[in-house]
């Protein structure tokens, strides 16, 4: 079965009206009939089956108000040749799958040594669990399968090994080694595999040792997954996860250490997050594989063992294309994405205790950019610092700045300023490696040149 | 210490270039009928003499002789024959019209107008082709509309395509005949990962991919065999060999004493190697490859023996890099009039209806082209620009959305 989301018109949509029904239980829809109409305060827009099937359900009546973005709306039924999931997942339920508008709380207790989140996506009182990043995205790839038997997970050492970073622990005992497939090494080969299989319906998670081996891979990515849907006119759709860790890891020179954030952003047609925590990977990765565009999910390897809070909540998906204010400020906002929140909300730390309030701004979708929030921030801060682990030229801070001169000129009291890594290849000597990459000091020091301090 | 031998860098040669003799010597073309038909649910390992063979059926009289002659129909026959005829005539017309201006880009599948047809006769509905650009005759033989082949030829306001492909790049899903890459070879992976997709649903349906000869240098296809070998993707891998990638004869792309069928023995799939010019040999070679994928054996890789007779695309001048006459000497001869021949040897045809054909054929050519005129050739008709920011995305994004009411569209 495939549910069918309540879609968004633009990330700040946060919900609306669903209108009219254009199909009934028992209809057969082939992928792209348009089943339905929505509304909101801005327009009117048309859902359209993702998939082919028969309408099993609809679950949200014509004329509802409110219908929060993400909702399922209908079902269908597919797939029907495809043995049962093990365990099926309970229903979701509306009021889980919805994220929760952020209201700027702070949280009661800071993790260990990483600093406090201030603005949680579940509502208060919900109860919290420790997990680490690593198991937040097991847990997601566990309950989309379980959820979605056309989801299996494919790459290199995922099913014996479980992971060159064990994130796909466990899985093949639960799934088998239909649903969780070790390849032969070859990028190339799998995500190839993996278009095709996604261009016949399926919904693949290929999993990169690190993306610096996508390289040998990228052609499918652009090339194949992310032009088909537009070259085909609209024939051929490709849902597909391409994850694993990016940027630096430590001590691994420039082959293992590179930051494709801003190679893949600059692509139309794919989608891109860069999670930071345990609720960023889950709520995400689980909105990515639902999602029926090619997604690239980059992880941090210095992530997976850092553990966060997140909601014991059945079936937490988070909206793709909303960045958070992970901390509130009034100063300067810091803009960041993946390992970089950390450093930027460190950075916040020590800087409040100078004076300066800094507001922290993780984007955690590279593509689409949510420049409505950082935005906003800008105006209500009147400063902007960028902070990313790749180099700085046609980088993702380059991307944020000019967005943000363009539409908040008159709100900046300084130039932007960009922290990111040094012009070089990334060197192997710890020394050489501290200098290139950016640090909480050098953050500190952009944050002061902007504020004039 | 005995002198060493000083060595010296061994660059290819094709066996003539233009001004000299037309030479196919060296090129062994057994006798149809003549090749053993292995059991299609057989080992593997003891099919490994197949590559080194060439499988044919039609014989210089026009009779279908040997083990790999298959049970089709007339109709079939007639049908394929029509395809093939429909394919060369209208590759004529639309070069022509590339000439004029009328589009700025066009690839012609003059020579191995067989292969498509053949094969998408085979194969079922719901199968799946990954195409290159000169399988034309694989939607021919589907009835794929002629409109809309014209319409994305002439880039006009009724482009299936929306004005967002090359000419002759068609998609058409619905006839089973998927995305053309621009990219060489990517296909190929994609046709390995739609069969493995295909059985991981406990489906019924087989793959199909194409490469040419000069792209199975590229690392997809060795990839995608990987694959097919390891997993027992349902799929039929085809590399059509017409001896020629632009300039670059099929000897740059592979050593003089092995033949592209001779990959599979590496991947341990079975290996054919087929007349690509005759009809009944394509249908017969695509039978077996598809029984044995239908009972879980896996891919089969068939080398497609052919010759591409026109040049590689409008913007090629073939008569620079081989014999002018090349063509018209090519031993395996012209796959139309083969089966034309045939037919009329088993008494299914004649001249007279041969020729009805050909004029009603060429009538429903210059009809489409003149429906796609009225609607406008390139640059006359445009496709609609408020279309250009769809299909980004399944749905559009912010950036879409902004950049399209910049736009003003």
């Amino acid at each position: 079965m495939t549910d069918i989301l309540m879609p968004a018109l633009s990330p700040t949509m946060e919900e609306g009206t669903l209108a009219k029904w254009l199909v009934k239980v028992g209809d057969t829809v082939s992928a792209g009939d348009v089943i339905a109409e929505i509304e909101t305060d801005k327009a009117t827009m048309e859902v359209e089956a993702v998939d082919e099937g028969k309408i099993e359900a609809l679950l949200v009546d014509a004329g509802t108000e409110g219908v929060k973005v993400n909702t399922p709306i209908a079902r269908l039924e597919g797939g029907a040749s495809a043995p049962a999931p093990a365990a099926a997942a309970p229903e979701a339920k509306a009021e889980a799958a919805a994220p929760v508008p952020a209201t700027a709380k702070p949280a009661a207790a800071p993790v260990e040594s990483l600093p406090a989140i201030s603005q949680p996506d579940w509502p208060e009182g919900t109860p919290t669990v420790k997990i680490t990043v690593r198991d937040a995205l097991r847990d997601a790839i566990a309950e989309e399968m379980r959820r979605d038997d056309k989801v299996f997970l494919m790459g290199e050492e995922v099913a014996q090994y479980q992971g060159a970073y064990k994130v796909s622990r466990n899985l093949l005992e639960e799934f088998g080694d239909r649903r969780v497939i070790d390849t032969p090494i070859t990028e190339m080969g799998f995500a190839g595999i993996g278009s095709g299989a996604a261009m016949a319906g399926l919904k693949p998670i290929i999993e990169f040792m690190t993306f610096n081996f996508a390289m040998q891979a990228i052609d499918h990515i652009i090339n194949s997954s992310a032009k088909t849907l537009y070259m085909s006119g609209g024939q051929i759709k490709s849902s597909i996860v391409f994850r694993g860790p990016n940027g630096a890891a430590s001590r691994v020179a420039a082959q293992h250490s590179h930051d494709y954030s801003s190679w893949y952003a600059n692509v139309p047609g794919l989608k891109v997050i860069a999670p930071y925590d345990a609720a960023d990977a889950k709520g995400l990765l689980k909105a990515a594989i639902r999602d029926p565009n090619p997604v690239v999910f980059l992880e941090h390897e210095m992530m997976y063992g850092n553990e966060f809070d997140i909601p014991e909540i059945e079936d937490f998906v988070l909206p793709i294309g909303k960045a958070k204010i992970q901390k509130e400020g009034k100063d300067v906002t810091i803009v960041a994405h993946s390992r970089m929140v950390g450093f930027a909300l460190k950075a916040a730390e020590q800087l409040a205790a100078e004076g300066i309030d800094a507001e922290v701004v993780n984007l955690r979708t590279l593509r689409p950019l949510d420049t409505d929030t950082v935005v906003a921030s800008v105006r209500k801060t009147n400063r902007l610092v960028t902070v990313e682990e790749g180099w700085g030229p046609c980088g993702i801070g380059a991307e944020v700045a000019a967005r943000v001169t363009t539409e908040a000129f008159d709100d900046l009291d300084a130039p932007p300023a960009r922290v990111h890594q040094e012009d070089v290849p990334m060197p192997y000597a710890a020394n050489l490696e501290a200098m290139t990459v950016p640090s909480v000091e050098k953050i500190i020091a952009a944050v002061k040149q902007v504020s004039y301090k | 210490m005995p002198d060493k031998t000083r060595l010296q860098l061994y660059i290819p040669k094709p066996q003539a270039r233009p001004g000299e003799p037309v030479n196919f010597d060296g090129l062994v073309v057994p006798e149809a009928g003549s090749v053993r038909r292995p059991d299609p649910l057989g080992c593997e390992a003891d099919m490994r003499d197949m590559p080194f063979s060439l499988v044919r059926v039609l014989d210089e009289g026009g009779h279908a002789v040997g083990p790999w002659a298959p049970d089709v129909s007339p109709d079939l026959l007639r049908k394929g024959l029509r395809a093939m005829l429909q394919t060369r005539l209208f590759d004529d017309k639309l070069f022509r019209l590339q000439r004029q201006g009328k589009t700025s880009f066009y690839m012609k599948s003059t020579g191995e107008e067989a292969i498509g047809a053949a094969q998408s006769l085979m194969l079922g509905q719901g199968d799946m082709c990954f195409p290159t650009y000169r399988v034309l005759s694989w939607l021919m033989a589907r009835d794929y509309p002629l409109i809309n082949l014209v319409n994305q030829l002439f880039s006009n306001e009724k482009d299936p395509l929306k004005g967002r492909q090359l000419p002759v790049l068609y998609s058409a899903r619905d006839y089973g005949f998927y995305s053309l890459s621009g990219n060489l070879g990517s296909r190929f992976g994609h046709a390995v990962g739609w069969a493995m997709a295909s059985a991981y649903r406990n489906d019924d349906k087989i793959a199909l991919g194409y490469v040419g000869e000069g792209t199975t240098a590229e690392g997809d296809f060795h990839e995608a065999l990987t694959f097919a070998g390891v997993y027992h993707a349902p799929a039929i891998l085809c590399v059509t060999n017409n001896q020629w990638a632009i300039s670059t004869f099929a000897g740059i792309a592979n050593p003089r004493d092995t033949t592209f069928a001779a990959k599979a023995i590496g991947y341990g799939i079975p290996g054919l190697r087929v007349d690509g010019n005759d009809f009944l040999a394509v249908c017969a070679a695509t039978q077996w490859a598809a029984e044995r994928a239908h009972a879980n054996l896996g891919s089969t890789l068939i080398e497609f023996f052919t010759y591409r007779a026109a040049g590689h695309s409008t913007s090629d001048d073939p008569t620079k890099y081989r014999p002018v006459d090349e063509p018209v000497h090519w031993p395996l001869g012209d796959p139309i009039v083969r089966l034309k021949t045939h037919l009329i040897t088993i008494g299914e045809w004649d001249e007279a209806r041969h020729d009805a054909l050909t004029a009603e054929l060429t009538e429903e050519i210059n009809a489409a082209v003149r429906e796609g005129e009225a609607v406008g050739t390139l640059g006359k008709s445009k496709p609609p620009v408020a279309e250009m920011f769809e299909g980004v995305f399944k749905e559009p994004d912010w950036r879409v959305i902004e950049q399209r009411k910049e736009l003003g569209i």
